[in-house]
């Protein structure tokens, strides 16, 4: 399957240019060696959610260079004319108050908000992460646990568990139940989904669907502690043909998660590889949520 | 966590040596470990050297009567100013640390610890906004406001004096966990349950929640004094609408002072209660709900950057009408908007937290109410533009901050409505596309207004003029530093970067970081431009002195009289007759200077010590109830009500300045308006300004 | 300037001697502001409590620790201290002819004496919901309900010890202008406490023993 490449451009290496020229060309192309950044965000959806906001934030950035392109052209423009040197300018010093110019100032203005207001009350509602996503194809259901520092994904139709790996078949819907196993957390996968808060006790849920096989790394926004930047995890999206076979590969080959290796889980860990596990925990996600409530979960945190 | 009941911790509650961040080093020399002792080692040397330096200076009395204890509105707002001046230094430095860390740390750890990673962005984040914006701009307000409306000093100088000292104390506590112990990491807005006991034991959260009680405590009063400062206390004929437009804008401030700082009260007492005595608000177990906290923090946090942009906004106004040669466009709109933006500000706060699961319905309600906000800024900028249309412009450092911001403010704009999008801001909450926008508010906006402000006001203060071409250096500097520093973090959002990440895995962000770590540099590079335009300007001040008070041909009443003013402000309290009374009087015969047919003994408040008392009693009472010393916090607790009791027998509280000495004062100040030379615009930057505008025009 | 000329919201005095009237209206005014600061503490707290009704975390609820009885009488006795706060500043703005106010000090004394008996009876019903394991420790609820309602008990002691400050005041000082700027400033205070508690019979008690 392929597998996106999710590192930037590396510069050129120099040749046997002068020093100079070395530095001017590494200063030129050092901030080109950058642009595979914005590769690793919305702005390179791979799914219908991420793609439709993506295309939103497009309208809004021209909406608004529309909006502040006045001020950025007005600003200098009659600060360098009307400058105290420039005795070609008028001047008139009591000159305050324009009812044309008023009314521009305020009715335009408002009514751009007015436009921006519909747009944004019909995208808050069709990109609610509570809407599940249209498909002729069944969602895939998947429960999510966060922990400190990693996430927990429990697939109650597939009868597996993974460890900072979520597989999903490509093309086909998914429905995330999220909750957390210890403080407010906030999962975000950029290039498929906008994020949702993961509270304790509590379940949100966030819908979307990779359009194309594909590996996407997804990641906690909401600072919980020393392992905080460490906590990310992929979304593998498999073809749908393929989907099946790997479920059955991971129910067949690897470990169990048994009641051990699933307290071990609620220990503090931060780094670490993905981990599959052949069956589900041995609490749902249900008594997970109600241990979380239940009593302090974490020690010191140094 | 009980301990047997030893002496030392009856004394000490759980202060140990461990506590120490220079035991802590020696242990575990790490370069994080080392940086933080060396901070410790920083603060405990500055403090000891001040001691001595004013020690051998003998400058202990000065200072206490002339300044401590003093509650002239004048001293207790440079005392702000001066205070902002050096959190804002620490608190630059540590956004340094960081932007250091992060430009090395890809793929690799870095130099700083994660833990103390979290540590610096969170004091970073609460220093600039309780220490470092909101008393340089109720230092401003202070010195300014009074002056504006013809008033002696505000409706409750005493109560402005514990302002004051509260604040301070609330600082010292900042600067104490430095020395001692360590802050918290749940950032600014430290929220639960990551700063209950059962994940943040330690003393970080305590420190935070009292630093940031005191401070708003503090802030309310603030609000309660200016807001009947301006209802009470203007001159005869000021009416509303004939005030200058920084005093509507302060009105607000006020008003928003006054109604969000105690939502923060609550969510921190909530939250301390939590920590303290075991309740559950907003813990995980037992009926907690930590949504609860989100909602009150924000309910203060959204009005609490419009406390920090209003002022700004009407310091542009001033200036920029004061440089345009030109009225102010626009007044009545102008006073509009204000008022919408302060009402409105009350109606967005969950905007902060789209992402927590509310329904689609509610998050568009915020979400357009958002949105709202912006019309009535956009038109304070339009406004601002055609002050300056059909106007001389003088490109003086307060007009360039003006310009500045006007152009870069709007970008802040942009990035803000599309955070006001739900469906943008899941994609890119809590990155440092977040992080950008809200810098790209708080730096062109109170920052360079702020700048703009002390550079405007400075000549009234002190008598004379701030070093023109340090200034200009210093402004170059905290433009470029700021593009540099904040513009590669739009697109690090955008790319999906989390903020407070202490490290990253991906190489392609590095070029950016980089840039990012080099305008941070720049901007330090600005705030030591401006140390040295201080030391200049001190070092030249006879050259620089404009004693006759309207260095700028300025409108308001703060311009018609001594710079340095008398202690009392005005020698006689004017009656004003329109907008820009000092302005329009100097074109119709010089109406706000003339000399008053008599003078009269005037009534002014005696120092009090009752305001240094009460705040750092407050400040060691919170000291020690975050280290669990009993006797210390009861101590603490006692004199701050023995004194409030005691202060109120208090009969003998009022001095008399006697209209013989009011008289003298006053013409002294006559005889160098006699002698001075009027200088034209084209000169007020020349030594030939002594502080005399020439009526040309 | 008539002696009934109405130059603030609240009781006005006819004269403040040696404090001018402007002066006075400042006190006065920004006692109101800080009443209203006070509010919005109160407000949040009565918001916090009601989205914590639900979450009595399988413990005591409501229904189970209220007093109707016991509130009542709480209620019946602030109301009163409201009314003696109103004959005492009737009393200051009448005042007995010479130094000495007995009058004014009577009714201060009463209203002493209700509002401890109001914390009196308050502190009784908490001892009764601690000894039934109601503890601010147990549940959400809980610790809503003694946020709230111990916050409004705690002004009243702050009031009582005002009370005991000005009538020493009084004493010594007679009905200065200070000590008459202070003692109207209480009684706004006295009386706002009153329309607290009146919220919280009503969004506490009674809706927590209606349902």
């Amino acid at each position: 399957m392929p597998n996106h490449d999710i590192q930037g451009l590396q510069p050129r290496p120099a040749n046997r240019l002068s020093r100079t020229a070395k530095l001017l060309s590494s200063m030129f192309l050092f901030p080109l060696g950058g642009c595979g950044a914005l590769r690793l965000g919305f702005l390179n959806p791979h799914g219908p959610v991420a793609s439709g906001e993506r295309h939103l934030f497009w309208v809004v950035t021209a909406v608004m260079l529309f909006v502040i392109g006045p001020v950025l052209l007005l600003t200098p423009i009659i600060g360098w004319h009307y400058r105290q040197s420039n005795s070609n300018s008028a001047f008139r010093p009591q000159w305050t108050l324009s009812w044309p110019l008023e009314f521009f100032i305020w009715v335009p203005p408002s009514l751009i908000a007015v436009g921006l207001a519909i747009v944004l009350w019909r995208q808050s509602q069709q990109f609610d992460p509570y809407t599940p996503i249209r498909s002729t194809l069944p969602p895939l259901e998947v429960q999510v646990v966060a922990l400190d520092w990693r996430w927990l994904f429990i697939y109650p139709q597939q009868g597996i568990t993974t460890i900072d790996e979520l597989a999903i078949p490509a093309g086909r819907p998914v429905h995330l139940s999220l909750t957390s196993a210890t403080v407010m957390q906030s999962m975000l996968v950029p290039q498929l989904a906008g994020q949702i808060y993961c509270m304790a006790g509590m379940t949100t849920h966030l819908n979307f669907a990779a359009d194309q096989p594909g590996t996407f790394v997804g990641r906690n926004v909401q600072f919980n502690g020393p392992g905080f930047q460490e906590q990310r995890f992929s979304v593998v999206a498999v073809a749908p043909a393929k989907y099946q076979r790997w479920t059955a590969t991971v129910k067949a080959s690897a470990q169990d998660l048994n009641v051990e290796r699933f307290e071990g889980l609620f220990k503090p860990t931060s780094g670490g590889h993905p981990i599959l596990f052949s069956t589900l925990p041995p609490e749902s996600f249900e008594q997970i949520q109600a241990r979380s409530i239940a009593a302090p979960r974490r020690g010191s945190p140094m | 966590m009980t301990t047997a009941p030893d002496p030392w911790h009856l004394l000490l509650g759980r202060l140990d040596l461990q506590s120490l961040p220079f035991v802590r080093a020696w242990q575990n020399p790490t370069a994080s470990e080392l940086i933080s002792a060396a901070a410790a080692a920083m603060v405990v040397l500055a403090a000891v050297a001040v001691i001595v330096l004013v020690t051998l200076l003998g400058k202990w009395r000065y200072l206490w009567t002339e300044w401590f204890t003093s509650l002239d509105h004048k001293k207790i707002g440079i005392m702000y100013v001066i205070l902002a001046a050096v959190m804002l230094t620490r608190a630059l430095v540590e956004a340094l640390l960081m932007r250091a860390q992060q430009a090395v740390a890809v793929g690799n750890a870095g130099f700083i610890a994660p833990d103390h990673f979290a540590q610096l962005f969170s004091t970073h984040g609460s220093i600039m906004i309780f220490f470092m914006a909101m008393p340089i701009l109720t230092g401003i307000i202070n010195y300014v406001m009074p002056l504006q409306i013809g008033a002696r000093d505000v409706a409750f100088p005493l109560l402005n004096s514990i302002s004051l000292w509260l604040t301070i104390g609330a600082a010292a506590l900042m600067m104490a966990s430095l020395v001692v112990g360590r802050f918290s990491t749940g950032g600014w807005s430290g929220y639960p349950p990551f700063t209950e006991l059962s994940y943040s034991p330690d003393v970080g959260p305590d420190y935070w929640i009292w630093a940031v009680s005191l401070g708003s405590i503090g802030s309310t009063l603030t609000g309660l004094n200016f807001a009947v400062t301006i209802y009470k206390k203007r001159a005869p004929g000021m009416t509303f609408m004939r005030m200058p437009l920084f005093c509507w804008t302060s009105l607000c401030t006020a008003a928003l002072m006054i109604f969000a700082m105690p939502p923060l009260t609550v969510a921190t007492a909530l939250l301390a209660l939590d920590r303290y005595l075991a309740f559950h608000f907003f813990t995980n177990d037992l009926g907690g709900n930590m949504m609860n906290y989100a909602n009150l923090f924000w309910l203060f946090g959204h009005p609490e950057v419009y406390i920090l942009i209003l002022p700004a906004f009407g310091v542009y106004s001033e200036v920029v009408a004061t440089f345009s040669t030109k009225k102010l466009y626009g007044y009545t709109s102008l006073v509009i908007a204000t008022a919408a933006i302060g009402a409105l500000s009350f109606t967005v706060w969950l905007h902060h937290f789209f992402t927590m699961g509310q329904s689609a319905d509610i998050n568009g309600f915020f979400g357009i109410a958002t949105m709202i906000i912006a019309i009535p800024t956009g038109v304070k900028i339009y406004d601002w533009i055609w002050t300056m249309f059909l106007g001389s412009i003088r490109f003086t450092v307060p007009m360039l901050y003006s310009i500045a911001f006007m152009m870069t403010f709007v970008i802040g704009g942009m990035s803000g409505i599309m955070l006001a999008m739900p469906p943008l801001d899941f994609l890119v909450h809590n990155t440092l596309f977040l992080v950008a926008h809200f810098h790209n508010m708080l730096i062109p906006g109170l920052l360079y207004g702020m700048l703009a402000g002390y550079h405007y006001w400075f000549p009234k203060a002190f008598g004379f003029r701030l070093d023109e071409r340090w200034g200009k250096i210093a402004f170059a500097c905290w433009v470029l530093g700021f593009y540099l520093a904040f513009m590669p973090l739009y697109v690090l959002g955008v790319a999906g970067v989390a903020r407070r990440t202490q490290a990253f895995f991906e190489p392609a962000l590095r070029p950016w970081l980089i840039v990012a770590g080099a305008g941070a540099l720049v901007l330090l590079c600005g705030l030591m431009s401006l140390f040295v335009q201080l030391r200049v300007s001190i070092r030249d001040r006879r050259r620089l002195a404009v004693p006759v008070g309207d260095p700028w041909d300025g409108r308001g009443l703060e311009w018609a009289i001594a710079s340095p003013p008398p202690e009392y402000n005005f020698a006689m309290i004017p009656s004003i007759e329109g907008r820009d009374p000092f302005f329009d009087g100097k074109r119709q015969g010089d109406s706000c200077r003339r000399a008053p047919a008599r003078y009269e003994d005037i009534c002014l408040p005696k120092e009090s010590a009752t305001g240094v008392v009460l705040g750092l009693a407050a400040a060691a009472a919170s000291f020690a109830i975050v280290w669990h010393i009993g006797w210390l916090a009861i101590l603490g607790t006692l004199i701050v009500v023995g004194t409030v009791i005691a202060r109120s027998f208090a009969r003998d509280i009022y001095r008399i300045v006697s209209a013989v000495e009011v008289e003298r004062i006053d013409l002294r100040w006559r005889r160098a308006l006699s002698e001075a030379r009027a200088v034209p615009r084209e000169l007020e930057t020349s030594g030939l300004n002594r502080g005399l505008a020439e009526v040309a025009r | 300037m008539s002696a009934n000329e109405l130059r603030h919201v609240g009781l006005n005095l006819a004269d403040y001697g040696e404090i001018t009237q402007p002066e006075a209206e400042s006190a006065i005014f920004g006692f109101w502001v800080f009443l209203m600061s006070d509010a919005v503490l109160f407000a949040l707290l009565f918001a916090t409590y009601g989205t914590m009704l639900q979450a009595t975390a399988s413990g005591p609820t409501p229904a189970s620790e209220y007093k109707i009885g016991s509130a009542l009488a709480e209620t019946l006795v602030l109301l009163t201290s409201s009314f003696s706060f109103g004959m005492a500043s009737i009393a200051m703005k009448y005042p007995s002819p010479g130094a000495q106010q007995p009058r004014l000090l009577g009714w201060m004394a009463v209203t002493l004496a209700l509002g401890m008996l109001f914390m009196g009876l308050e502190f009784h019903d908490f001892l009764g919901m601690v000894k039934d394991g109601a503890l601010a420790t147990r549940s959400g609820f809980l610790s809503a309900f003694f946020a709230l309602v111990p916050l409004h008990g705690l002004h009243v002691l702050a009031g009582c010890v005002w009370l005991i400050v000005m009538m020493v005041q009084v004493v010594h000082f007679h009905l200065d202008a200070r000590v008459r700027i202070n003692i109207l400033r209480l009684g706004l205070f006295w009386h706002f406490l009153d329309v607290v508690w009146v919220a919280i019979f009503s969004v506490v008690y009674l809706q927590g023993l209606i349902h």
